[in-house]
């Protein structure tokens, strides 16, 4: 017994499962276990004094039992109050139309770009990541300089003679469109650019020479085998879309809030942690159905490629 | 080598001083050819020669320069790929990954708008001929390299093209399976009578497969024949040298008659009598080309004293079906010699030995150029 617990740490200090060891005790200490804090502070109860939240598991001297208080009115509430479902399926909207638009500017972009001389297609990924050099929220609010009432996009369309008042571009649906579409093109564009980037020209010849038109070749050949690339693209967008906090807040509607919105200001605002954490746990699970889908996309590509 | 027949009269392809130019570089220059209806034509020559160009712009995949390309008489000017009447087998086979066998085969006829009860009954039929019935519903990276090739074959030929070009169609298959898959290929080209162009670098292929060869050497064709005129004829160093092995020595013509020809090689330190004229002006430099299995090797003199020499053996090579020796002449110059290994005797010729070589005076190939 104590020999085989030797041998076992002895296989745990081995090189390799040291090395596989990190990427894990990394995921134990920054994700498994704050998960954990979040779910625990989900089922407490608030109470005003520090730390904001009561504990779960009390023992109480004087009755020499061990108390266990779980609330569970915090996910309750979450269905009660129409203002959760309501975020909840507004954000859930408003991720999905901004990945259609991520999709539909970023599929030709990241096309052209893998089919571009190779010199020049260093120099095109260049700018696209270019961007990310600059302040996040400075990119924001530069957003919000254009679109303002009295921006550069009314001033010229004003001065050109195309519009006779100013439009309402600002603190609407269209702006939070804009910002997330235009904050995150890049996570679509990168995994699609390298899954179409890899495509062998010769399956188009092949097509062409079966008769297909590059239209047709398109749609038979190219849009199936760049499925992965778009799964991935899609799944780097709408996830953190969802969440999404600094976009509505900076560019949306006063009158309708994103999940993000509310999740800070449960935290922040009203210190209601464990409503937070109950509103952070759903919006996990909400996500993990695409990013299931994703992982399963990821295994099927990498047994095809193994082949 | 079975010969088969070409009816000349019946021309289906027509290469007209097609050359494709890449900045100076001319890839394929000036090259006309005529190709006939329910042949196998093998365009042979070494990697960089143009032939994979001159096939590409048959499919339509590159544009000639300059000249022209007919198919049945049509001008293919400005015709894209997908409107040709011909169709590629890729030398990646570039199978459709993402479809199954069924569904790569029936790509073509979907594109041309086929009946959907025809196209199945078309693909199955095609799928019995290539004998892949079992494999319709499995992936390309599900199959081997030869079900691979063969599902590739069935999605160009189940188009009924008049005309089917290969590249390397063998190349990616290994020794014995090539050898099974180039039998294949003549029996479903007979079956089926589509016209084959085939371009190989290997020349064994070239010679099993083809009616007939067409050897390119830097864009060029150099020369065009049956595989036994490629072989036995060789009408200059480079085919005589692409094709097979052979030896090759410089010489003068010493006496030129109508019926016969001497030509003194030095390498030789005789001088090569050979039994029909060529036409060649008097003093010209030549070379002559013969065959290592046309060398006679003995212990004992030959009875007759012309085109014979004497050397010794300096390497031998044992390949199971013949022997390759090397001879040393005197002068120094190595002589390449196969002989069959008919008998298991042990009678063999052994190294350092001296031996008489000799060949028949028909046997010699007279190259001018």
């Amino acid at each position: 017994m104590r020999r085989s617990l030797l041998s076992t740490l002895k296989s745990w200090s081995q090189p390799r499962n040291l090395v596989i060891g990190v990427p894990y005790l990394w995921l134990l200490a920054f994700f498994a276990i704050p998960f954990v804090i979040v779910l625990k502070i989900s089922f407490s109860w608030m109470q005003p004094i520090q730390p904001g939240y009561a504990p779960l598991l009390e023992w109480v001297e004087e009755t020499r039992r061990l108390v266990v208080s779980f609330n569970f009115d915090n996910y309750q509430v979450l269905l009660r109050e129409s203002l959760y479902v309501d975020t909840f399926l507004y954000s859930v909207k408003v991720a999905a139309v901004s990945t259609f638009w991520c999709l539909l500017i970023g599929y030709p972009m990241a096309y052209a770009i893998a089919r571009s001389k190779p010199s020049t297609r260093n120099l095109l990924l260049m700018l696209i990541i270019l961007p990310f050099w600059t302040s996040f929220l400075l990119r924001v609010y530069a957003w919000v300089g254009l679109l303002k009432t009295n921006g550069v996009i009314n001033n010229t369309l004003l001065a050109m003679g195309l519009i006779d008042e100013p439009l309402t571009l600002l603190y609407t649906d269209f702006a939070v469109y804009v910002g997330i579409v235009y904050s995150y093109l890049p996570f679509m564009i990168l995994p699609l650019y390298s899954n179409l980037e890899k495509h062998d020209l010769t399956l188009l010849e092949a097509a062409a020479d079966l008769g297909a038109r590059p239209f047709k070749a398109f749609f038979r050949v190219t849009l199936p085998l760049s499925m992965p690339g778009i799964v991935a693209g899609c799944l780097l967008v709408f996830i953190p879309a969802v969440g999404e906090f600094v976009m509505p807040s900076l560019l949306g509607r006063t009158d309708q809030l994103m999940i993000g919105t509310v999740l800070s200001a449960q935290f922040f605002g009203a210190r209601n942690w464990p409503v937070a954490g109950a509103v952070a746990i759903v919006l996990l699970l909400v996500l993990l159905l695409p990013i299931l889908l994703f992982q399963r996309y990821q295994r099927r590509e990498l047994e095809a490629a193994r082949r | 080598m079975a010969e088969r027949v070409v009816d000349r009269h019946n021309e289906y392809l027509r290469i007209e001083g097609v050359s494709k130019r890449f900045g100076d570089f001319a890839a394929v220059d000036n090259v006309s050819l005529s190709i006939y209806k329910g042949e196998i034509f093998c365009l042979l020559g070494g990697s960089g020669c143009g032939k994979t160009t001159l096939l590409r712009m048959l499919a339509g995949f590159e544009t000639p320069t300059s000249g022209r390309i007919l198919i049945d008489g049509q001008d293919m000017a400005g015709i894209p790929p997908y409107e040709r009447p011909v169709n590629m087998m890729f030398q990646s086979y570039a199978l459709f990954p993402h479809m199954t066998v069924m569904q790569n085969v029936a790509f073509g006829l979907e594109q041309e708008g086929v009946d959907k009860n025809e196209i199945r009954r078309r693909v199955d039929d095609m799928l019995g001929i290539v004998k892949l019935g079992d494999f319709a519903k499995r992936k390309p990276h599900q199959l081997s390299g030869g079900q691979r090739q063969r599902v590739a074959l069935a999605r160009a030929l189940v188009k009924k093209p008049k005309l089917l070009l290969l590249d390397e169609p063998l190349g990616a298959l290994d020794k014995k399976l090539r050898e099974h898959t180039q039998f294949e290929l003549i029996n479903l080209q007979e079956q089926l009578g589509v016209t084959f162009v085939v371009v190989t670098h290997d020349q064994e292929e070239a010679m099993t497969l083809a009616s007939r060869i067409g050897v390119m050497n830097k864009g060029q064709i150099v020369q065009v024949g049956t595989p036994t005129d490629i072989y036995e004829f060789p009408n200059s160093r480079f085919v005589a040298d692409f094709i097979g092995s052979v030896n090759m020595f410089e010489g003068k013509l010493i006496e030129d008659e109508p019926a016969y020809v001497r030509i003194g090689c030095p390498e030789l330190e005789t001088t090569v009598f050979v039994s029909h004229g060529i036409s060649a002006p008097p003093d010209a430099q030549v070379t002559v080309a013969i065959r290592p299995e046309k060398i006679e090797m003995s212990r004992t003199a030959p009875a007759s004293g012309e085109n014979h020499v004497t050397g010794v053996v300096k390497e031998i090579a044992y390949m199971g079906d013949l022997s390759i020796y090397l001879v040393r002449l005197p002068a120094g110059r190595l002589v390449r010699v196969t002989i069959p290994n008919v008998e298991r005797h042990d009678e063999r010729i052994v190294w350092d030995e001296t031996v008489h070589l000799s060949w028949h005076s028909s046997s010699p190939v007279v190259l001018i150029q």
